[in-house]
């Protein structure tokens, strides 16, 4: 049985991989943390909140900001690994990953272990500067927010692996900046509540509602208050399905995923 | 259009006949949305060096795609040490050892790491990946390497590191494409001589270039023009003499 000896290389690479790239690892700090103290604190202000669920009293927007960060991080990253395999940077790696003697689902499947892996140990880092800062979870919210943060992160890398078997060029990926990240970060409750986004306009609340990000989002804030929030596992659930079945299409022999580079 | 073939299109007649072949290609096409690649390629090759010559953009990388099962395609078959590549992909894959024409190093890992991570891939581990991977290094003259990032390492040394790799799962087949671009004349030499001692010791090498001078004479070689399979046998029957370089552009129109 070599499968899991395989699942653990390819996380055990990506691991040490992420320590000899600190650079990187501090710039995608950088980004939540310049909202999370720059973006939120003036607009705590301007937005008020009322006591929604898993919350109990009320909350600065920092708090309410803390789990759509977590999903900004693991958002970017998938993105940011798509992009390395159209890059071509990554590619090489793919296909001596591709050619290995074991199914195919299960090599991407593993792949995406490794870079969730990568992901978690972001978004705890990001979650201590936070607590340090005073923005804290209960304790035991820490810990439940794990198996959360690591189905959001297999979601949003699936993501990133489809769209990089479909992307064949470069200059199509300011066009994923664009259609992708931007509207599923700006549409989605990582920055309002839902119902906040209701009172200006019902079309933006319904595909806010729809995007599967802000299920993702969800889920993480529910988990960070040691919460369960069915609905939002089970949008999350199919949406990682609907990805990954689509990475696996994308990256089907049959369908030529290098066929240009060819 | 098979009527249209040359006799020399039977497959046996390339590779000494006394062993079975470990790779064979019957009827194998390939096209991008509109540009044929590959026409109705068929070989079969055994134990030895073969080159695959061709010019850029005659196939080779396409040939190579399908050989390794990064692509697929419906027509023709390939059989990699007896098993078929699209009935069987894992146990042909198994016996197949590969090197990319672009590197596939980890440049900020050492030489041992990146070896380590390609044998579990294969299922190779602890005790027995560590003795594979001083074999293989000490076979390619890089054991003293191990514990070197390959981001310190020449252009030589990475390649010779991607062809240790490529034998830690002792493959039947070794698959190269144009292992030496982008290496000096020395290091070229270098690779090509270690990679024939390995052909001599029975390994069947498919190593796939547009530069004769990395072909002996005593080789098998097949050439390849415009995703057609145009000549292959022993270089010095099929050149009769002249140059294979001469031979080669003759061939393929490139000299009148």
């Amino acid at each position: 049985m070599i499968w899991l000896p395989a699942l653990r290389a390819i996380i055990w690479r990506e691991a040490l991989r992420f320590v000899h790239q600190r650079e990187r690892f501090i710039a995608a700090l950088v980004r939540p943390l310049v909202w999370l103290l720059v973006f939120a604190a003036g607009f705590r202000a301007a937005l008020g909140l009322s006591i929604t669920p898993p919350y109990q009293t009320y909350i600065t927007y920092e708090t309410y900001i803390v789990p759509g960060l977590c999903g900004m991080i693991m958002l970017f990253n998938g993105m940011q690994s798509s992009l390395s395999l159209v890059y071509d940077r990554e590619m090489g790696s793919m296909k001596l990953l591709l050619t290995a003697p074991l199914p195919r689902w299960w090599l991407l499947f593993a792949k995406l272990m490794g870079s969730t892996t990568i992901s978690i140990l972001q978004v705890y880092t990001f979650l201590a500067i936070a607590a340090a800062f005073g923005i804290d979870m209960p304790l035991m919210g820490y810990v439940t927010a794990l198996p959360a943060l690591i189905l959001a992160g297999l979601m949003l890398g699936a993501l990133g692996l489809a769209l990089s078997s479909f992307i064949k060029q470069l200059e199509n990926f300011a066009g994923v900046m664009n259609f992708v990240i931007f509207p599923m970060f700006f549409l989605s409750s990582a920055l309002y509540p839902l119902w906040k986004m209701a009172e200006s306009s019902r079309l933006l609340h319904d595909i806010c509602a729809a995007n599967p990000f802000t299920h993702a989002v969800e889920l993480i804030r529910f988990a960070l208050y040691a919460e369960f929030n069915g609905p939002a596992l089970g949008w999350t659930l199919l949406a990682t399905t609907a990805f990954m079945a689509l990475a696996i299409w994308g990256y089907d022999p049959a369908r030529g995923m290098t066929r240009k580079r060819a | 259009m098979d009527d249209a073939a040359p006799e020399t299109a039977s497959s046996s007649q390339i590779g000494r006949r006394v062993t079975p072949s470990t790779l064979a290609v019957e009827g194998v096409s390939y096209a991008y949305s509109k540009k044929v690649a590959l026409d109705d390629v068929s070989f079969s090759i055994a134990s030895g060096f073969t080159a695959l010559l061709g010019p850029n953009g005659a196939g080779k990388s396409t040939l190579f795609a399908l050989l390794t099962h990064l692509f697929t395609t419906p027509t023709g078959r390939i059989e990699i040490a007896g098993h078929d590549l699209s009935r069987t992909p894992r146990q042909a894959l198994a016996k197949l050892g590969i090197v990319f024409q672009q590197s596939t190093l980890d440049l900020d890992l050492t030489v041992q790491q990146n070896l380590t991570y390609f044998a579990a891939l294969h299922g190779i581990a602890g005790r027995t990946a560590r003795i594979r991977i001083a074999e293989a290094l000490e076979r390619l003259n890089m054991a003293d390497r191990a514990r070197e990032k390959v981001r310190a390492l020449n252009g030589g040394h990475r390649r010779r590191t991607e062809i240790a790799r490529a034998l830690l799962h002792d493959p039947t087949v070794l698959l190269l494409d144009e292992p030496s671009v982008g290496l000096d004349a020395a290091a070229r030499e270098a690779i090509t001589a270690h990679v024939h001692d390995l052909a001599a010791d029975g390994m069947t090498v498919l190593w796939a270039t547009h530069l004769t001078d990395e072909i002996y004479d005593t080789d098998q070689c097949l050439i390849l023009h415009q995703g057609k399979l145009i000549e292959y046998g022993i270089v010095q029957n099929l050149t009769k003499g002249t140059p294979l370089k001469d031979h080669f552009l003759t061939l393929t129109g490139a000299k009148q």
